[in-house]
């Protein structure tokens, strides 16, 4: 962690209680100015609990926040005037247009009238929805409302954007592009970015730091790369193993682990540099390379890792 | 708040149910003209100056009166304004969409309150001076100052009655999450009010003081005061009781004294100062009524969580 950077998020020892339910147990984060932050767990992990608490709209049963240096319970309009955010399930005035929902948006922030129009002319054209701007939000699809949440964002040209769960109930290759043009904005306008999902590989492509929740806690935090690193090594997938080449495998010294996966499979882990020795181990015994790759693990190893407890 | 006020206050005044509703007022507003004028036309000595308030309480033929019209269906016209005040946001998603912006919270409630009784005040007041100027082409001559005083007092009393309508939808808009909920509650509420309480009133009445064929005056009026008790714990009673004096200048109370009376005392008709004394009472309660819902669905409404599931 780059110790430099200015700190816009933090929170320590966050604890909610909802009724009888520990919604948060703990919680200590930090999110660094300029990052795209990914907020990681399953469904009930807190998630959004600590976003409502970041956000000053509901607040914690004990812990600290600052937000850009501000305590959302304390100062939550100065909070909400640096901070976008877009929610779970993003809903519009449906009966007003998109402008119509976005011009709202500008006049509770405040926002002086032509500074407002440059603005949600602009914001419409970066998400992509400027041809919709007079259409009635009812008429719209769930990733053109998805959209207009992003624009709902960036008409506010926050500091911080905080989005929850932008890609969810969206298709795949709606989410990409969500995820890229958030990856895209953040670029242009420079603004720092909490984004949650349980989604992992979608997160895992845009985010430059990852904490993944559990029951309310921190479980793991981290660069991609460092929750993804184990210690080097490749891992290679290999079909049509017979008993001798196993028992060869397993005898020689650059592999570290050999599993097997039923049916001839096994999968082999071995040292860096030993890629050659395993392809003459398996042309000498007739066997099919699968797969050959350098051994990290994908969050989605870690997240079973985590949870499986 | 401005800014919540004036989108609530065209929502309101767009939409559908208003429409229908304002539609209905209307209607009625003209018969009343008709069944006052007739009534003029019919025997103009009786009515002598007063004609102008005249074509706000004329009942006749099964046709309502203007005024029990107002404190029949008034509340359905505030109370559907405000069902769904609240509920509909959390069901919209619109909800910490708004709060999230830099407001207070109970801006956007007192905003939501305010453009109801902004659009009750506007309908009332339209209606009304609809009435006078038909009126003005009916009868054929202007109303006087005094006439004018005790419309516009009317009008204020209408408001407040409503408001407390509106405060009563708004209220149910926050403790129920359903719509569908609170609009049954405000019908039930209504119905209740306005036609039940009557019928329990009367029978509250005959049980604690029955009236038989041998009954004194002193029973007849105990009878009529328990009645009198049950009926102003509704506001619809209360209200007509503020207003009748208002409007009925020669009006002197609804003890059965007064009733008893009234053919032998000179029927002259009371000043402004008087006639307002005689309902002052109702309606320092309609206000009280009307303060108390609004600040329990406010207390409500600023303890709410946001979260939704």
């Amino acid at each position: 962690m780059a110790g430099a950077e200015p700190m816009i998020v933090e929170a320590k020892g966050l604890r909610k209680r909802y009724k009888d339910v520990w919604a948060l147990d703990g919680l200590d984060l930090t999110v660094q100015e300029g990052e795209i932050y990914g907020l990681l767990g399953p469904n009930g992990s807190g998630k959004t609990t600590t976003i409502l608490i970041l956000l000053g709209l509901t607040e914690p049963t004990a812990g600290t926040v600052r937000v850009c240096g501000h305590d959302p319970a304390r100062e939550p309009l100065a909070v909400k005037r640096l901070v976008g955010y877009l929610p779970e399930k993003v809903g519009f005035y449906e009966e007003l247009s998109a402008w119509e929902n976005l011009r709202l948006i500008t006049s509770l922030n405040g926002i002086p009238e032509p500074e407002a129009k440059r603005r949600i002319a602009e914001a419409l054209e970066q998400v992509g929805l400027k041809e919709m701007a007079r259409r009635p939000v009812a008429t719209f699809s769930h990733g053109m409302r998805q959209r207009l949440g992003i624009a709902d964002v960036l008409v506010k040209k926050p500091k911080l954007a905080i989005l929850d769960e932008p890609t969810s109930g969206i298709d795949p290759e709606g989410a990409v592009q969500i995820l890229e043009l958030i990856r895209q904005l953040k670029d242009e306008v420079g603004m720092t970015v909490i984004l949650s999902s349980h989604l992992l590989y979608q997160v895992q492509r845009v985010c430059n730091r990852v904490g993944i929740l559990h029951k309310g806690r921190m479980v793991a935090e981290g660069t991609v790369a460092e929750l993804t690193d184990s210690g080097g090594g490749l891992l290679a997938i290999v079909e049509g193993t017979t008993p001798k080449l196993r028992a060869r495998l397993e005898g020689e010294e650059w592999t570290i682990s050999v599993e097997d996966l039923g049916g001839g499979r096994v999968q082999v882990i071995l040292e860096e540099g030993a890629r050659e020795n395993l392809l003459q181990a398996l042309v000498e015994e007739k066997a099919t390379l699968v797969e050959l790759r350098p051994r990290t693990r994908t969050l989605e190893e870690i997240y079973l890792r985590y949870f499986q407890e | 708040m401005a800014t919540i006020f004036w989108k609530e206050l065209a929502d309101h005044l767009g939409s559908k149910r208003f429409f229908i509703l304002s539609l209905i007022i209307l209607v009625v507003a003209g018969t009343s003209v008709y069944l006052g004028v007739q009534a003029f036309r019919e025997n103009p000595e009786n009515v002598g100056e007063n004609a102008y308030l005249l074509l706000f309480t004329t009942a006749q033929s099964g046709l309502p009166s203007f005024l029990s019209f107002l404190a029949f269906f008034g509340p359905l016209l505030a109370v559907l304004l405000g069902f769904d005040a609240i509920n509909s946001e959390f069901t919209k998603g619109t909800v910490s969409r708004i709060l999230s912006q830099p407001i207070y919270r109970d801006a956007w409630i007192n905003g939501k309150f305010l453009a109801g009784m902004a659009t009750l005040g506007l309908t009332v007041l339209s209606i009304v001076l609809l009435i006078f100027g038909l009126g003005l082409f009916a009868l054929g001559f202007p109303p006087d100052i005094g006439e004018f005083a005790r419309l516009i007092l009317f009008v204020v009393v209408a408001i407040i009655y409503l408001g407390f309508w509106l405060a009563l939808g708004l209220l149910y808009s926050v403790l129920f999450r359903q719509t569908a909920s609170s609009a049954l509650a405000a019908v039930a509420t209504w119905l209740f009010f306005t036609l039940f309480l009557y019928m329990i009133a009367g029978v509250i009445a005959d049980q604690l003081a029955p009236i038989r064929s041998d009954s004194t005056a002193s029973d007849l009026l105990r009878n009529q005061s328990v009645r009198d008790f049950v009926l102003r714990f509704s506001p619809v009673a209360l209200f007509e009781e503020a207003t009748l004096p208002i409007l009925v200048p020669t009006y002197r109370g609804l003890s059965l004294l007064a009733l008893l009376t009234r053919t032998d005392m000179p029927t002259s008709p009371l000043s402004l100062g008087q006639s307002l004394l005689i309902g002052w009472p109702q309606l320092v309660g309609l206000l009280a009524l009307t303060s108390v819902c609004f600040a329990v669905a406010y207390l409500v409404f600023m303890r709410r969580e946001i979260r939704t599931t």
